[in-house]
């Protein structure tokens, strides 16, 4: 069933899906990375996975349009042992699989909860999509969402739920912006207008250390979710 | 069995435009052949014996020369059969121990017959602990206007064995086919392991789009039983389009079985990915 | 009993999983065996008349009170192919989640622990029927519904067919799939009387056949 209504504001869950397992042990912190095609989602994924994952213990849930490749390419990259990546299919409807109905994801993820010992971090990337896709509050705890300025230095003046909505919206790629023409002062302030206090993040993946302050923007919210499970 | 017609069946007026009523369902028509053969083999200790071989109507059964413990029986077509009416069964038995083969002489032809009510014809297997049967007929043919329902009910022991083929040719050469009616049920010590129901052939709907037959016209099954076989592999894919058929071969889930399921153009081509998938079940 | 609720169940905007699957119909597109609407028709008959009167069979009996566990091992036996004994499983299990958070009931929470892996879906899907209040002859209709509803929206999005044909052609067969929902919801209230083997196993071999070769690609949309 295509869900995609460009007009509409998504559907949420009401609830957060509680942070302890059956075994009353926490489960991993779930995040979500969405974003258009090409924008540097699977980058971020694989960026994070080598920041992180010597500090922590991690997996990824790839939801790609053509199965596998994504997930594919981040078993080619290394970036973690292949019992940590898994892809989910989305019969030709990514938003779908992370919006309206998760549970194709929500499996994906309690098993690695099951099966790998400690997790602290699941990584869930979104099939490229178009602008309206978010995820749904019952398959992660925060949401990114990625765009790039070679796709139009006016993808944060037309908003959509991912620009508005996202607990952080990441804008990849700056260092082409002289090339295609696009101009960070107005994209920092249209994205501004559109998402008021929620943070954004200008980089470049392909710096050294492009992904440092994603990474950190993470971390920080994984250990106030702990703090807050654990109170 | 076999198209050749060797004794007389039954006289029978031919009145093609008598409807079949409710009392045939159950009893058979009055013009129909009813018939039960039965083969049964024991075990003595050092070879295979067959203290029952009971021929009856188009069943005859040969016991057909062999070396080693097994014991061989040729099922020979007595008449054409089965025709629309006739209630036919076909009850083998390998008993505890005993190694049986039964093959039939030749395809087994499901004509029209002196009436459109349906023939019935039920092949009975049961096998003993330590036991081995194979039932390898010859085709099964759904001619033109023929209306058959054949089940094949397996019982095997925990420790039997079997290899079991069913061959079915929809329609001589550019015929119509007949309608045709299948249900396999095999248990396992007790349990459940196969059930599938097919139906081809006018008026079931359906059955020749693209996802049921999709215009092949001959679909088989084999199936291995054998409590030594490895079973920790991967489903075995014959020929990868479907165009000029293929099949799977792929273990079932309540036992050590495994299951071909074929579709082909042709009966040859059919027997060719038949006998492929068999020397896959056996390791090679 | 609410009609309402049974449409909840059917409605494929239920989070039970299946609009990644094709129920074989991506497999059949590749081939070229489907390909237009009137193709796509043929194939949705198909599996309405095998598949679908199986599941339908299997969902009455669990809506009916059958043991679940029985009604497993017959759903086994009538599924011969891994591949789709998995995808049952699978989608069992995503159903019984959505199940158990529409309408909870100690039968579904019972099989969930007997069957941590999934128990076949239509046995869920009829459990769920039975949680919500609603009939055997429910449970079939649903399940036989959906055997042609998944399938054809799935070819929309795989052929890009005009979604009012894919309607006009469901329309079509609703009669049909009341036929094939009565026959299920028969056999299942004969099931006290004579056993699970009254239950139909209508099965098509292209769609065994296609299943396990579709599980092997490396690249598809849908997950079966």
């Amino acid at each position: 069933m295509h869900l995609d209504h460009p007009v509409t504001m998504p559907h949420r869950h009401a609830y957060s899906p509680e942070p302890l397992r059956a075994d009353r042990g926490l489960r991993a912190f779930r995040v979500g990375l969405g974003g258009p095609v090409g924008s540097g989602k699977t980058a971020s994924v694989a960026a994070l996975c080598r920041t992180l994952r010597d500090e922590f213990s991690l997996a990824v849930v790839t939801n790609d349009i053509y199965t596998r490749e994504d997930a594919e390419f981040l078993l080619r990259e290394a970036v973690l042992s292949p019992e940590r990546i898994t892809a989910v299919e989305t019969g030709a409807c990514p938003h779908t699989a992370i919006r309206d109905d998760i549970s194709a994801n929500l499996e994906a993820v309690e098993r690695f909860d099951e099966t790998l010992h400690p997790l602290d971090l699941v990584l869930v990337e979104s099939g490229g999509d178009n602008l309206t896709a978010t995820f749904s509050k019952g398959l992660v705890d925060v949401q990114i969402f990625v765009i790039d300025v070679s796709s139009g230095d006016d993808i944060p003046r037309k908003g959509g739920p991912g620009i508005t909505t996202a607990d952080l919206l990441v804008v990849n790629k700056t260092d082409l912006a002289p090339h295609v023409g696009a101009d960070l002062a107005t994209m920092a302030a249209d994205a501004e207008r559109q998402r008021g206090d929620l943070p954004v993040v200008f980089t470049s993946l392909t710096s050294d250390d492009g992904i440092r302050e994603i990474a950190d923007w993470v971390t920080g919210h994984l250990a106030r979710w702990r703090a807050k499970a654990a109170a | 069995m076999s198209a050749g017609t060797q004794l007389d069946r039954p006289k029978a007026a031919f009145d093609p435009a008598s409807p079949p009523t409710g009392t045939e369902e159950t009893c058979g028509h009055p013009d129909g052949v009813r018939a039960t053969a039965r083969i049964r083999a024991t075990y003595n200790g050092r070879v295979t014996t067959l203290p029952e071989l009971r021929s009856d109507g188009p069943f005859h059964l040969r016991r057909m020369r062999t070396g080693g413990r097994a014991a061989t029986v040729g099922v020979i077509g007595a008449m054409s059969a089965p025709l629309g009416g006739d209630r036919l069964a076909l009850d083998i038995t390998a008993e505890d121990r005993a190694e049986l083969d039964v093959t039939t002489a030749a395809a087994t032809l499901a004509l029209r017959g002196p009436t459109t009510a349906p023939a019935t014809y039920d092949v009975r297997l049961s096998v003993g602990e330590h036991a081995c049967l194979r039932w390898l007929p010859k085709p099964l043919i759904s001619a033109a206007d023929s209306n058959l329902h054949q089940t094949c009910t397996v019982n095997l022991a925990a420790t039997s064995q079997l290899v079991l083929r069913e061959e079915q040719i929809l329609g001589r050469a550019n015929e119509k086919p007949g309608h045709l009616v299948s249900r396999i049920r095999v248990h396992r010590a007790g349990r459940l392991l196969l059930d599938q129901h097919t139906a081809y052939g006018d008026p079931e709907p359906g059955w020749d789009g693209p996802a049921v037959l999709d215009g092949h016209r001959a679909v088989g099954q084999l199936l291995v039983v054998d409590p030594e076989l490895d079973l920790q592999r991967a489903p075995v894919l014959l020929r990868k389009g479907t165009k000029d058929g293929c099949a799977v071969l792929a273990p079932l889930a309540g036992g050590p079985a495994l299951l071909a399921t074929a579709v082909a153009r042709t009966s040859s081509a059919l027997r060719e990915l038949l006998n492929e998938a068999l020397g896959h079940a056996f390791g090679e | 009993m609410s009609r309402a609720a049974l449409l909840l169940l059917a409605d494929g905007r239920f989070p039970a999983g299946g609009h990644a699957h094709s129920g074989g119909v991506e497999a059949a597109v590749a081939h070229k065996a489907v390909h237009d609407i009137y193709s796509l028709e043929a194939f949705c008959r198909g599996r309405l008349h095998t598949t679908g009167l199986t599941t339908a069979g299997l969902a009455a009996a669990a809506a009916a009170g059958c043991d679940p566990l029985l009604l497993d091992d017959a759903a086994d036996a009538r599924t011969p192919v891994p591949a789709l004994r998995a995808v049952a499983r699978r989608l069992g299990r995503q159903m019984m989640r959505a199940a158990r958070a529409t309408f909870p009931s100690a039968e579904l929470d019972r099989l969930a622990a007997e069957r941590p892996q999934g128990a076949h879906q239509p046995i869920v899907q009829g459990l769920a029927v039975r949680a919500a209040g609603l009939t055997p002859k429910d449970a079939a209709c649903a399940a036989a519904y959906e055997s042609t509803g998944g399938p054809a929206t799935a070819a929309v999005r795989l052929l890009s067919l005009n979604p009012l044909d894919a309607s006009r052609l469901l329309a079509r067969l609703s009669a049909e799939t009341d036929t094939v929902a009565a026959a299920a919801a028969d056999a299942a209230a004969r099931v006290t009387t004579e056993g699970l083997d009254v239950l139909p196993s209508a099965s098509s071999p292209l769609l065994d056949i296609t299943g396990e070769q579709h599980a092997a690609w490396t690249m598809r949309l849908f997950a079966s």
